[in-house]
């Protein structure tokens, strides 16, 4: 594993089982006005007992957490080609930024006249993020690329119940993200699934056997999860808007397209786009990510409220579209995720965005061809920003998974790949090197997995076990589930 | 600026590899047609030097230092050093979700670790890894009591956030619930009309406080809704819960919150912190990620996401919520800020709000020119009817430099000449002194 890695005899105590009762870190602030009866205060409401907090003083947190620091790996630490996840380099200016005092203690309910600077960053960020997609209408309120995609389909569907045409299904392809069927399900719509053909794209005929008057719409990734750019995209979104249904953009690859070519251009009518992903803000362990969604002008008046306007006096202000789904969550959206992008929109600008994808594609190719004599690609055509292994020849000639291989590549010091995904690959492992990684770390990533397919000819016993030196081995998963320990209780 | 780390050069090299002679022959794959053949209109990069610049000018352009009494769901609290500094450490923030225990044991141990707080604050068995904030919880928590009960009506409370109202109807729009608005008497839910509608419903939704401060008769809320047959969903504050009685001591079946004010900062709305618990017999029904302990093959003690059937990427359409993403670095935030503050620092800070906003409430009223809305318990946040124009009112103390409350007017008409009032801790006596003169001068 990396070097920061280390494996320790005895693992780390919870910070519950840190400390003692007397230790303190904050403590209140001395009260400088006259105490309250709580109980009294609070209408027969005050705490029986105390909650069970842990009670450790400063230097104790602070080695608790540098502790499960140094057990964790992020993109800082090493190579995380994690497909589909877009995990690229996060700049430190843009964590600089969201801190500002201007920002980071700014109110949502602030009088607009107080908060200009961040009204106009968010503003800025519509704009931006409308000329990318090619899909002018942008809402920045989603939390996430699941929140987005529930965000967009309810626009998709309040736009056909005000055509008085209600419609009860909504299409997906075999190779979509599970966000798009729980989000479609979430929205009230059945999911009808549809195959890929042999070059990995929608296959036409399932689509046209699928469409009729009462599909709501297409959910589909282009870039799909295969690396592939649909090469019928144009036809796929006539096929779809021929029988009044809207096509939406799952936009978790935008990665590979940036400054290339535009979904609106293709016919989609809304996507979401992931900040967390495209536009380097950190994913925080699981988040916190954003979601904007960019619509076309048909779609713009049931965007959720409030966005972002410019008043004729070049002010900013709070507007809600006139027939708005209404909200999608509390206050504005995830700002602090915001003033990054923004930020690193800014400082790339265009020409810096499409050399983004450029070398993301270029980093992904390059990898492919690298690979595929000692590993089978799934469908081998030019990628885009990420492609697909199939691990089925080594399962079936040496017994050994996708899982262990992906496992051995811990002892390398690398994030494995995403796997068993898509779903339609067996034995996937799904790479995405991301544009922020040098020659040298995708040459010594090739070293790593071509030792590996060596392993599995010469000693597939041993990938059964991998990895050995991260801090903890494989997990018994099964265990955590039949006899589930998800939170710390005291001793009685 | 740009973050490519690979030379000209190498790039040739890369490129004769893929057996290409440019760049543009890879996008070759991407039809003609729908190529973009023209630059984007965005502005030029620059250096990090003049985007440093661009963003402090920003950052300026939004006034503060304010003396803020503002909250409504967003609170100005102190944010220890040691939570930030935390938060920092680049094997955190710049890891992804952690599915690959062996090198995420960091991550998954302050979950875990975060889940075992949320349920020690609200009295619940579990609690999950996080939502996206309060409002979408809330929304999450009806959705999963109508998949327990098979019923699909939701009583709300219309004393409940109206953003947290707005969107859960906003959601309900799909078919999935059925939402019904349970009417307000004097601040808080009305338990005559919440009586004769709970009947038939998968839940009782309610926050306590109020939206308007008032503190709920939880228990007696939670009767009302068993007897229908429904749960009891209840949003709170979490540092309130400090010196207020646990939900979960109560009768509530799930608890949800906004947890922005432990150790996030308000950051203009988000990212915030929901908080999602409940009881253990509702778990397979729970949206959102759990961290759970198990043992490695050699036995030693690790953790991992687990309980993953309930989620989208296993289950698809059939999966309990499509949440994949959450607030995780806000949830580690929470983590730090409860360990550094612990039952006595939070029980403190928690005590210093609700004084000190006792104090300011009485001294408000006794300037004569506000009088009691509702009149009804509260612990750190009350409305109080002005005797005059709001915005004029609150126009003239911004400019003395006083985020002079919440004009509840932006909500409803109902609300006309109610304003809103939070006091943190970090407001002095001092501070709300020279605030109360203003006010007399006005």
């Amino acid at each position: 594993m990396s070097e920061h890695m280390k494996r320790e005899a005895v693992a780390r105590p919870l910070i519950f089982e840190t400390g003692s009762p007397e230790s303190r870190c904050v403590e209140a602030p001395t009260l400088d006005v006259p105490d309250v009866d709580l109980d009294a205060a609070l209408g027969g409401n005050a705490r029986a007992v105390a909650p069970r907090l842990p009670h450790v003083t400063e230097v104790e947190i602070a080695r608790h957490y540098a502790h499960l620091a140094s057990v964790n790996f992020g993109v800082d630490n090493g190579f995380y080609p994690l497909g589909s996840c877009t995990m690229k380099y996060n700049p430190r200016i843009n964590e600089w930024a969201c801190r500002l005092p201007g920002f980071a203690g700014a109110h949502p309910y602030q009088p607009a006249e107080t908060v200009q600077g961040a009204l106009g960053l968010i503003h800025g960020l519509q704009e931006s993020l409308g000329e990318i997609s090619g899909l002018p209408a942008v809402t920045l309120q989603p939390a996430a690329g699941a929140h987005g995609e529930h965000t967009a389909l309810m626009m998709i569907r309040a736009y056909h119940v005000t055509n008085g045409d209600a419609r009860k299904r909504v299409i997906i392809p075999d190779a979509g993200h599970g966000t798009n069927p729980a989000t479609a399900a979430m929205c009230g719509y059945t999911v009808t699934q549809v195959p890929s053909n042999d070059r990995g794209g929608v296959d036409l005929a399932a689509l046209e056997a699928a469409l009729d008057t009462d599909v709501a719409a297409l959910m589909l990734t282009n870039p799909n999860t295969l690396g592939l750019f649909d090469e019928n995209i144009v036809e796929i979104t006539r096929m779809v808007h021929e029988v009044g249904a809207l096509a939406f953009c799952d936009g978790a690859n935008l990665n590979a397209i940036l400054g290339k070519a535009r979904p609106g251009d293709m016919g989609f009518d809304a996507m979401h786009i992931n900040l967390h992903k495209t536009f380097s803000t950190p994913h925080g362990g699981g988040g916190p990510g954003s979601g904007p969604v960019c619509v076309a002008e048909k779609l713009a008046e049931f965007l959720p409220g409030p966005i972002v306007a410019k008043d004729t006096d070049g002010s900013f202000m709070l507007a809600t579209p006139a027939r708005s789904i209404g909200r999608v969550k509390a206050f504005l959206g995830n700002f602090g995720v915001l003033v990054r992008a923004y930020a690193y929109i800014r400082a790339l600008g265009a020409e810096g965005i499409t050399e983004v994808s450029e070398q993301a594609v270029l980093s992904a190719n390059y990898l492919k061809e690298r690979l595929k004599g000692a590993f089978d690609i799934a469908y081998d055509r030019t990628c885009m920003h990420e492609f697909v292994i199939s691990g089925e020849r080594q399962r079936k000639q040496h017994g050994v998974r996708t899982l262990d291989m992906a496992k051995r590549l811990l002892d390398h010091g690398v994030h494995p790949p995403t796997v068993y995904f898509p779903l339609i690959v067996h034995e996937a492992m799904m790479i995405e090197p991301t544009e922020t990684e040098s020659l040298e770390v995708l040459d010594s990533f090739v070293d790593a997995m071509l030792l590996i397919a060596r392993e599995v000819e010469e000693d597939p016993e041993m990938l059964h076990e991998a990895p050995y030196t991260t801090p903890v081995r494989r997990l018994d998963e099964a265990a955590a589930v039949k006899q589930p320990d998800l939170a710390w209780k005291p001793a009685e | 600026m740009r973050f490519i780390p690979v030379s000209c050069e190498q790039r040739e090299t890369m490129l004769h590899v893929v057996g290409a002679r440019t760049v543009d022959d890879l996008f070759e794959v991407i039809p003609e047609d729908v190529r973009l053949s023209r630059p984007l209109a965005l502005p030029r990069g620059m250096s990090e030097i003049e985007l440093a610049d661009e963003l402090e000018g920003l950052a300026a352009s939004n006034t503060s230092g304010l003396v803020s009494f503002l909250g409504g769901g967003c609170y100005d609290h102190y944010i220890p050093a040691i939570v930030d500094s935390m938060v920092s450490k680049p094997e955190f923030f710049t890891a992804y979700t952690p599915y690959q225990p062996e090198i995420s044991q960091g991550t998954l141990q302050a979950i875990y670790e975060y889940q075992s707080m949320v349920c020690a604050l609200t009295g619940m068995d579990v609690a999950n890894a996080s939502m996206y904030d309060g409002a979408t919880a809330f929304v999450e928590a009806a959705l999963m009591a109508a998949r327990v009960t098979k019923r699909d009506k939701v009583v709300v409370s219309a004393a409940v956030h109206p953003e947290w109202r707005e969107v859960l109807t906003t959601y309900a729009e799909s078919g999935m619930i059925e939402v019904v608005t349970c009417p307000v008497a004097d601040g808080r839910t009305d338990m005559v009309a919440l009586e004769e509608l709970a009947a038939d419903a998968a839940a009782v939704l309610v926050t306590s406080p109020a939206f308007l401060g008032g503190i709920e008769d939880v228990a007696a809320i939670a009767g009302l809704a068993h007897a229908a047959g429904a749960l009891l969903v209840v949003g709170t504050n979490p540092i309130l819960l400090g010196v207020m009685e646990a939900p979960g001591n109560l009768g509530a079946d799930i608890v949800v919150g906004e947890g922005q004010p432990l150790g996030s900062a308000m950051s203009f709305g988000g990212p915030g912190l929901g908080l999602f618990a409940c009881r253990q017999q509702f778990i397979r029904q729970m949206p959102g990620r759990l961290a759970g302990r198990t043992t490695d093959v050699d036995g030693r003690p690790g953790f991992v996401l687990t309980m993953q059937t309930r989620e989208q990427h296993i289950r698809r359409e059939k999966a309990t919520s499509n949440i994949c993403s959450n607030h995780a670095l806000n949830a580690l935030a929470a983590g730090v800020y409860l360990a550094s503050v612990g039952s006595v620092g939070l029980a403190g800070i928690a005590r210093a709000c609700v004084a000190k906003a006792h104090y300011l409430h009485d001294a408000l009223i006794k300037t004569g020119r506000f009088t009691t809305v509702n009149d009804v318990p509260f612990a750190h946040e009350f409305a109080l009817r002005y005797d005059g124009d709001v915005s004029a009112m609150q126009h003239t103390l911004l400019e003395r430099g006083y985020l002079a409350g919440l004009d509840l007017h932006r909500f409803s008409d109902d609300y006309n000449n109610v304003v809103l009032f939070a006091v943190t801790e970090k407001r002095t006596r001092a501070q709300m002194d020279r605030f109360l003169e203003e006010v007399a001068s006005l």
